[in-house]
């Protein structure tokens, strides 16, 4: 049984801890304004606060806001709570537990801030010795980081947004497609001619509303299942950004890593911090570097996700070099599955930036048949090259 | 209902068996009067939290489906067009014109309510049900935003219409696409899972009582180890009660008996051709020595 939080004696109150829970919630991504501090202060009141189980209830209830963040709720209450019945330093709001629109590090300043890093490196201490021995320290963390795969030493946040603008331009090149059918809508450009003849026979065949069509918007939805198992670290960089860049450039973006098993990173890389969103990915992309099991992923993929978010205007962006650790086959009736919810297949291999490349690993060559679009990118400056080849689309 | 234990009771005994998480959430949304979100796959009685509760509480249920293209005319309201042309023209025979015909014409008489209205202008707060929200258009999201804050209506000829009891409202939604963070944030959340094995026999227990408690172990035994399986269309919990009702109905006492009568009855649970292509008598038969 863990044993609840004792908060030191002079801190202000009840009302002061909550919000010092929504602060907690607001650093671990959870999307929360202060009218939730509110709402969860009177909805404690409305239960038996004094009971932990009624309290988690309650306050979820509150605070999370879709599938993932009710599931990751229970271990953040027991953080906060529940942390072995040790003394918290006092809690009331502290400049640390800034609200997360400010958007730390998403300014130059901010950068600079990441930098010193007291946000990111939990155990950098504030002891000016070690910080003044800049180079020394530098290096000694950059290997232990790598050795830990830290994504924030792979990407860096103008990396993200270069892949921004890349991701939106070739968000653009195919996302414009417009029917050539007109449906009715409130602010078309044409008058719907037939619709108003018919309503105006309610109106005693006096055309008093009058009706408009315009061409509707069909907007293509973006999926990207990035590879970052061993054989793909070398391009971990240019894909991740160009993942975080799509993510924040179209908020109907999904987002998928995989290497032995199946992560969805929508969530993560929606946080509005761009570096603590890659933090949050590093967390879950544990077995990152590992071995590739692409035909159980993408079979998985199109098993659970796929019949929820996939439809017939979605691009399904596949980022891998197609070398798998299982069997070939899976990859071409995980494709042929995927493909037969009518969306569009665009493979992304780094390898075929190579001289005299030809698909012929077993897994690349299974899954040919099924992609509409088979491209080289191995940086962001030949994905950006691409917004012509998927015009074409 | 002073008490979240209270509403889990008043659900059970509409046949309703709610986890707890979930019955926090609807009391909260009903204690602090905010709209209640749910999520969750297809089938696992998100809808039904809507009829039990109204049943429960002895109130109307109204309901709002949502689908791709729906607009205020559906949801608010609409001018009943053909019954003011018949009432001018009766009005023109009579002789009567003027402001007293225009007055009559845009009176509440004529107005067609639909769901969103109907649902502000009951005396005892009803259950609004706005079902699958994630299936309208944002920009109905976002009109459904401001109803939801203020409860009120406004109608160009009428006025503004305020609600006369603030209705309790939960919105489902499956994941068709992701909804604002504005809407998520104003509504109360919980996501349904679907139930674990001693929640389902209870649920089973208490929509059918008449399977006995052998047969409910295997029924839900059988349809919990399907679920794991590699399908197209997981069977939800109406299914397995439709599978419960259907194996009753034929007289089945053991799910192992008979195989035929098994494989003709697993028409309520799979519902696509592939999942019962896939699913052979060998398949069936394994899962239902398992659940045995």
């Amino acid at each position: 049984m863990t044993r609840v939080t004792k908060f030191a004696a002079r801190d202000p109150g009840p009302a002061a801890r909550v919000s010092g829970f929504l602060a907690h919630l607001r650093l671990n991504g959870l999307r929360l304004g202060v009218a939730e501090t509110e709402t969860a202060i009177r909805a404690l009141s409305e239960v038996a606060a004094h009971n932990p189980s009624e309290a988690r209830a309650a306050l979820k209830a509150v605070c999370a806001g879709c599938a993932d963040e009710a599931k990751g709720f229970d271990a953040l209450f027991d953080a906060y709570w529940m942390n072995g019945g040790r003394v918290t330093s006092r809690i009331a709001p502290t400049s640390e537990a800034k609200p997360a629109h400010t958007r730390i590090t998403n300014t130059q300043d901010g950068l600079e801030a990441t930098g010193s890093g007291s946000r990111h490196s939990p155990d950098g201490n504030d002891d000016g010795d070690a910080s003044n021995d800049g180079e020394g320290k530098l290096i000694a963390s950059r290997v232990n980081n790598l050795m830990k795969k830290d994504l924030r030493d792979l990407v860096s946040a103008s990396d993200i947004a270069e892949a921004e603008r890349v991701a939106e331009r070739l968000g653009r090149a195919i996302r414009d497609r417009r029917s050539r059918r007109r449906k009715a809508m409130r602010k078309g450009d044409e008058i719907d001619f037939r619709r108003l003849v018919r309503r105006s026979l309610a109106t005693g065949g006096e055309p008093i509303d009058l009706p408009r069509k315009a061409r509707p918007d069909r907007p293509v939805k973006f999926t990207a299942l990035a590879d970052v198992s061993g054989s793909m670290t070398a391009y971990a960089r240019p894909y991740l950004a160009f993942l975080a860049g799509l993510m924040r450039a179209d908020s109907a973006a999904d987002a998928y890593i995989f290497h032995t098993r199946l992560v969805r990173i929508t969530e993560a890389l929606r946080d509005p911090d761009a570096m603590r969103a890659l933090n949050r990915l590093t967390l879950l992309s544990d077995g990152f570097g590992g071995g590739s099991k692409i035909g159980a992923n993408l079979s998985h993929f199109a098993r659970s996700y796929a019949p929820g978010f996939v439809d017939g205007r979605t691009v399904v962006f596949i980022l891998s070099d197609g070398y798998d650790s299982d069997s070939a086959d899976e990859i071409g009736v995980a494709l042929q599955t995927l493909k037969r919810r009518g969306c569009r297949i665009v493979w992304l291999n780094p390898l075929k930036g190579w001289k005299d490349y030809e698909p012929v690993a077993k897994g690349m060559a299974a899954a040919l048949p099924h992609l509409d679009g088979f491209y080289a990118a191995n940086t962001l400056v030949s994905m950006a090259a691409l917004e012509q080849e998927l015009e074409r689309l | 209902m002073t008490d979240w234990k209270t509403v889990s009771n008043d659900l059970a005994a509409q046949g309703y068996v709610a986890t707890p998480d979930l019955a926090m959430a609807l009391h909260l949304a009903v204690s602090l009067g905010r709209p209640l979100l749910l999520e969750g796959a297809a089938g696992v009685g998100k809808t039904e939290v809507a009829k039990a509760l109204a049943a429960a509480r002895g109130t109307n249920l109204i309901r709002l489906q949502c689908y791709e293209g729906l607009d205020a005319n559906h949801a608010i309201y609409e001018w009943n067009y053909q019954r003011q042309l018949l009432s001018i023209r009766a009005a023109a025979e009579d002789g009567v014109t003027g402001q007293a015909v225009e007055e009559r014409l845009f009176s509440e008489d004529f107005l067609l309510k639909r769901p969103l209205l109907e649902a502000i202008g009951q005396d005892t707060p009803p259950v609004l049900l706005i079902d699958e929200i994630d299936r309208a258009d944002e920009e109905f999201e976002a009109y459904l935003l401001e109803v939801l804050s203020d409860f009120q209506i406004t109608i160009p000829e009428l006025g503004t219409i305020s609600a006369k009891s603030r209705p309790i409202v939960i919105l489902t939604a499956n994941g068709t696409r992701d909804l604002s963070d504005a809407l998520r944030r104003r509504c109360m959340y919980a996501y349904v899972e679907y139930p674990d094995r001693g929640t389902e026999i209870a649920i089973l227990a208490a929509r059918c009582p008449q399977v006995e408690a052998h047969l409910a172990g295997q029924i839900v035994g059988f349809v919990q180890s399907l679920r794991k399986e590699d399908l197209d269309k997981k069977p939800g919990v109406a299914e397995m009660l439709d599978f419960a009702a259907a194996l009753s109905g034929l007289g089945i006492n053991d799910l192992t008996d008979d195989p035929a009568i098994l494989q003709a009855s697993l028409a309520t649970l799979l519902k696509t051709h592939r999942d019962r292509a896939n699913f052979t008598t060998e398949v069936a038969q394994r899962l239902a020595g398992m659940a045995a």
